[in-house]
């Protein structure tokens, strides 16, 4: 039973969230501590905390931890690749229409205006992030800086960069640790 | 062969996503596009607008769509579980046997580094695209006017987007109806 009521509330998240992470977090939120009551207020905050910490996309890592939360590990992956499955659904769809029917105006335009929208999107993604507790300290305006400076015009893989800055931050913790 | 690659591409990639989706957009370029030349740029954002516009964790959609692009259904299928797995395994480790992760201050040291980082990740592609968006003076508002919606009224994206395809189809069919009429 909870099987079906994983995969449900997951296909459905998966099937009608869309605009990145936090806006599916909202959704899942509204399912599992709303709906469902499979936890707390409390304890969802605690798991986006802890899905925004781990790596990996932050609705993932939420579906897979309501999923191990509810019924272990066959509940996390079930929780996962039913939050997937909508898009592999669709992708079928699309690719037999967009790569087919790509020089058809009703393609090409919506393309052409979606383009410069999700460069938008994407910005305020990024801008959305710029808070207290991304810019703590001096040095973090210098890894902002530099990484995009050297992401930027080097090219640099950004596993590296972002590998450096967790360095850089665990030492400023060790030689400058805050009050 | 290649779908084994793509695997391992992406799974370095989840292992290394922090703070969503969107930070994906630069590695997976890095991976890709610059490093391996499996597509050229133009591709690589048609993929992302792709991803973006439709329903559905959005790196997951970039996965599928980048590794459709390279190598069919089975690059599909293997981006996919690269981008997934790191997630699974590392969530089901933390939530067997961590408490709170917050609690480390070394973990707070750690992404306090990361934090700032991350937002630059996302920036420069961001910024890129609109770059190769070729925008005009009649066409700058569209990414100023979406970002400012979603950035300082808390629009959902969702709302810009379905306009967007909407506004894109009405655009075509203005189009047809004008070449119809000249013949």
């Amino acid at each position: 039973m909870i099987y079906l009521q994983l995969f449900w509330v997951f296909f459905k998240i998966g099937l009608f969230g869309f605009g990145g992470g936090y806006t599916m977090v909202s959704m899942i939120r509204m399912e599992v501590v709303d709906n469902y009551t499979w936890m707390s207020a409390a304890q969802y905050a605690d798991l986006l905390a802890l899905s925004q910490m781990t790596p990996g996309p932050i609705s993932i890592n939420a579906a897979t931890y309501v999923g191990f939360t509810q019924a272990g590990i066959l509940g996390s992956i079930l929780a996962t690749m039913s939050l997937c499955l909508p898009s592999v659904l669709l992708m079928g769809l699309v690719t037999a229409l967009f790569f087919k029917h790509k020089e058809s105006p009703f393609v090409k335009k919506p393309m052409e205006i979606m383009t410069p929208v999700v460069a938008g999107l994407i910005i305020a993604a990024a801008l959305m992030m710029c808070d207290k507790e991304s810019f703590t300290s001096v040095l973090s305006f210098i890894i902002f800086a530099g990484t995009a400076a050297i992401h930027y015009f080097f090219k640099t893989n950004p596993i590296l960069l972002i590998i450096i800055a967790g360095v850089l931050g665990w030492l400023n913790g060790i030689f400058f640790p805050m009050q | 062969m290649l779908a084994l690659k793509l695997f391992w591409a992406f799974f370095k990639i989840g292992a290394f996503t922090f703070g969503g989706g969107y930070a994906m957009i630069s590695m997976v370029k890095n991976a890709l596009v610059d490093k391996n030349k499996w597509m050229n740029e133009d591709e690589f954002w048609e993929c992302i607008t792709l991803a973006q516009s439709l329903p559905g964790v959005f790196a997951i959609n970039m996965a599928l769509y980048t590794g459709f692009k390279i190598s069919g259904k089975s690059g599909a299928a293997s981006a996919m579980a690269g981008a997934a797995l790191p997630s699974l395994i590392i969530i089901v480790i933390i939530a067997a046997f961590i408490e709170n992760i917050n609690g480390y201050q070394t973990v707070k040291d750690i992404f306090s580094g990361i934090r700032p980082c991350v937002i630059a990740l996302i920036l420069v592609p961001g910024l890129t695209m609109l770059k190769k968006a070729k925008l005009t003076k009649q066409t700058f508002w569209i990414p100023v006017l979406s970002c400012v919606l979603v950035c300082f009224l808390g629009v959902s994206p969702v709302y810009i987007i379905i306009a967007a395809i909407l506004a894109g189809i009405f655009w075509a069919k203005t189009i047809i109806n004008k070449t119809s009429e000249k013949k």
